[in-house]
């Protein structure tokens, strides 16, 4: 009979429809902005620059190698690299950015900055309510713009962060382990060359 | 079967075309048949219909510019030095001929075999550049080729309609070539650098900005 | 109020009447048309309702993706083929890497090998899903069963963006296997979606497949032989509507692909219909993959750890990979010069190539069908024009 696939069809709607009163499955709008979905933990959308301790100037992990830079498949960043050098999370002297910019409506998110960095400081963020009528002044973003504290990485993707900072704590403690080494066989070096009954005149320097 | 079965039975039974394998270097193995011009179309309707090959699927038609390069080759000549003949080993540097190439990657369907790569090239770059079409013999090279006449330049005799695919009417240049020169004619983003830098400084310059 | 009695009205689209005194009538559909799924003209001559001629015209979306690539790393390609089919990310995702380990000769590892074709399989599960949405859409369905199908994938969606971070622009692939593990839950995840994913097959299909509507629109239209479809070079579910066997799945048997037992549908009129059903029939068979897939799924490394994606600089040489993609058969054909970026980079779009046949599709048919036609064919503008 003609019509009988069309009240087929009529009936399966007519099940979504009354079914959507009763079942969460069927009814899958979210009410946005007053209602929002859960936060996907592994979501990306532009890229961001970790610091640590609460100062992000002395804390930006970013030490200008410059590789974010020059692979970056659309050429969105643009960095310049400082004269001088100061210590970074584990201490040893570095070259900091001057300038650090990301041009987020070139950006395409595709996280390779990310991937390639050696120094876990730039990771994605996940603010997506950056539409804005400033070209320039909006969607140019600067170095204390990009720059956010690893208390909000650790908000915005608990696991990989946890990850990061246990990597970080090892290299730290090894670093210190090591320091301790040396200046534990400095001061055996130190305590040979005093040759007993010498007297001070036989020290080193 | 291989690329020298093919090739011989191609020899015996196109009379008077030539054939050359071009190796490749990559582990993927795929080696082509480099075909001359002249006798392309009935190589190419040859495959199609030998009952053996039955290369009836032509799956990917593109071109590839190769520009004019200089080539060192070391030659041994014979000279005169102080009096006294010798070898010496001389670097002739000649410049080889640029030339622009379209390449078919033909599958069987019915047999199920495949790639033969099948490839032509032009006499160079500038105006003879003129390529047998095989859109009467495979039809899935229609708009792959009016995609290489748009991209490379190379005109296909006997191609049904031969237009630009992609770019405008009355476009001139071919982009895809590697000496074409983009027009200076776009917005610079700020976090310009290197080349494009370069480019945007001298874009701004001649604006009288900067 | 009135009571309908007449008989059924013919559905079927009246053939040529023998009127000489017409005239032509050019109608430009497109560049901006709801039905074109993106930027695309086609220069229509109409008869009446029928058409005489039909001209695609390309390139509104063409940026010269060849062309890019060549001032790219091989690396930096990668994010670029996410925007092709912006559909179906990971299928190019997995073209281009398979073209890559091609030219350089690169093993990918077991558990990476499953994890493409788990994500593979989902890509063509909503790829699918969302063409037989759009294709009611295009018919006069507004909105119910387009509205039914994204709703089925937005879960794959939600999967994808779980697992690499994005939902279309995924970016997940690398030469020599996958950019990041699945994490701790993701397969269970899945295995959810995909088990409830027949479920929204069997609802889809009486919703729509005996609808009598469907059948006069779509039955008969736009038919393409098996000789015509082997010749155009068209692939993927359009090629087996019209009854060609050919699935790179099969044939080629890329990755891991021989470990699966699945059916190849294939059509018999190569009309709309059969090109409807046949992805239909296609979302069960991925399904069944994916349920063998999710099974055997092994644990191990995910990368080769052979292979370094920055500062990748492979042989001199060539390569074509292909794969069975969505839409039909994709391919990247790379050539390298042994510097860091290819030399040629082409990628062999199967939306572009299934419109070849476009015109003989349309002729003779009406201006309604073109739009349906054309939805059949499953195209995306990013690819077409690339």
């Amino acid at each position: 009979m003609i019509g009988e696939g069309i009240l087929k069809g009529l009936a399966e709607t007519a099940r979504n429809f009354f079914g959507s009163y009763v079942n969460k499955d069927r009814l899958t709008t979210v009410q946005f902005p007053e209602e929002r979905l859960p936060q996907i933990e592994a979501t990306r959308d532009f890229p961001f620059l970790v610091y640590d301790g609460t100062d992000w100037q002395q804390g930006l992990r970013c030490v200008s190698c410059q590789i974010c830079e020059k692979e970056c498949p659309p050429k969105c960043i643009y960095i310049e690299k400082s004269k001088d050098k100061k210590p970074d999370a584990t201490g040893k002297p570095q070259s900091y950015p001057t300038t650090f910019n990301i041009d987020i409506s070139v950006c395409m998110s595709c996280q390779i900055c990310v991937e390639v960095c050696p120094f876990d400081a730039i990771k994605m963020d996940v603010a997506f309510e950056l539409s804005t009528d400033d070209r320039f002044g909006g969607l140019l973003l600067n170095r204390e713009q990009l720059a956010k504290s690893n208390e909000y990485y650790n908000k915005i993707h608990p696991t990989e962060a946890a990850a990061v900072d246990a990597a970080f704590a090892e290299e730290r403690a090894k670093a210190e382990a090591k320091a301790r080494q040396a200046a534990e066989a400095k001061a055996a070096a130190a305590a040979q060359t005093l040759t007993p009954g010498a007297g001070e005149t036989t020290r080193v320097q | 079967m291989n690329l020298e079965e093919i090739k011989s039975e191609i020899e015996a039974n196109v009379p008077g075309c030539s054939l050359e394998i071009i190796p490749n270097g990559s582990p993927s193995g795929q080696h082509s048949l480099l075909v001359d011009p002249d006798h392309a179309f009935a190589v190419a309707g040859f495959l199609r219909d030998a009952a053996n090959l039955r290369l009836d699927y032509c799956s990917n038609v593109t071109g590839v510019d190769w520009p004019a390069k200089e080539v060192s080759t070391k030659v041994k000549t014979k000279k005169v030095v102080d009096g006294v003949e010798q070898e010496v080993d001389e670097v002739l540097k000649t410049q080889s001929g640029g030339y622009l190439e379209a390449v078919y990657h033909l599958f069987s369907v019915e047999q199920r075999q495949g790639p033969v790569v099948l490839r032509m090239r032009t006499e160079d770059r500038a105006d003879r550049v003129h390529l047998p079409s095989l859109t009467p013999v495979w039809r899935s090279a229609d708009y792959q080729e009016r995609e290489i006449f748009d991209l490379f330049g190379i005109i296909f005799d006997g191609h049904p309609d031969l237009r630009r695919l992609l770019m405008w009417e009355g476009f001139e240049d071919h982009p895809m070539r590697r000496d074409y020169v983009d027009p200076d004619d776009y917005e610079y983003e700020p976090t310009a650098h290197d080349e494009v830098l370069k480019r945007a400084k001298e874009h701004l310059s001649a604006e009288g900005g900067l | 109020m009135s009571v309908l009695t007449e008989a059924p009205v013919d559905l079927t689209p009246s053939q040529s009447d023998d009127r000489t005194d017409s005239q032509l009538l050019e109608v430009s559909m497109g560049p901006q048309h709801p039905s074109t799924h993106g930027v695309f003209r086609m220069d229509v001559a109409l008869d009446g309702e029928r058409v005489v001629k039909l001209k695609p015209v390309f390139g509104y979306l063409h940026r010269n993706h060849e062309k890019i690539a060549e001032t790219e790393s091989y690396l930096g390609c990668m994010p670029y083929t996410d925007r092709l089919d912006y559909i179906c990310s990971i299928t190019n995702n997995w073209a281009y890497a398979l073209a890559v380990e091609k030219l350089a000769g690169i093993q990918v590892p077991e558990r990476a090998e499953y994890l493409r074709v788990i994500t593979g399989e989902l890509t063509r599960l909503q790829n699918h899903a969302g063409l037989v949405g759009f294709l009611m859409q295009d018919m006069g369905a507004s909105g119910t069963p387009l509205m039914y199908a994204f709703r089925e994938r937005e879960k794959i969606l939600d999967l994808f963006e779980a697992l690499t971070g994005a939902r279309m622009m995924c970016n997940y692939m690398r030469f020599g296997g996958c950019r990041v593990d699945a994490p701790a839950g993701w397969l269970q995840q899945a295995q959810k979606v995909i088990d409830a994913f027949p479920r929204f097959l069997d609802e889809f299909e009486r919703l729509l497949v005996s609808n009598e509507i469907l059948m006069a629109r779509t039955q008969g239209v736009g038919v393409v032989s098996r000789e015509q479809a082997v010749n155009a070079g068209i692939s993927g579910p359009m090629a087996r509507a019209s009854g060609v066997n050919y699935d790179l799945r099969k044939v080629d048997k890329y990755g891991i692909y021989d470990r699966f037992s699945f059916r190849v549908p294939l059509g018999e009129n190569g009309d709309v219909y059969d090109r409807y059903m046949l992805r239909v029939l296609e979302m069960r068979e991925s399904v069944e993959i994916l349920k063998q897939a999710m099974r055997d799924v092994p644990s191990g490394p995910i990368m080769d750890p052979n292979t370094k994606t920055r500062g990748f600089r492979p042989k001199a040489g060539e390569a074509y990979g292909r794969i069975e993609g969505p839409k039909g058969e994709l391919g990247f054909y790379l050539i390298s010069d042994g510097s860091s970026n290819p030399y040629r980079f082409r990628v062999r779009p199967p939306s572009l190539i299934n419109l070849t046949l476009l015109e003989d599709m349309c002729l003779g048919q009406n201006v309604a069908d073109i739009v349906i036609i054309l939805g059949s064919v499953d195209i995306v503008l990013g690819e077409v024009d690339r």
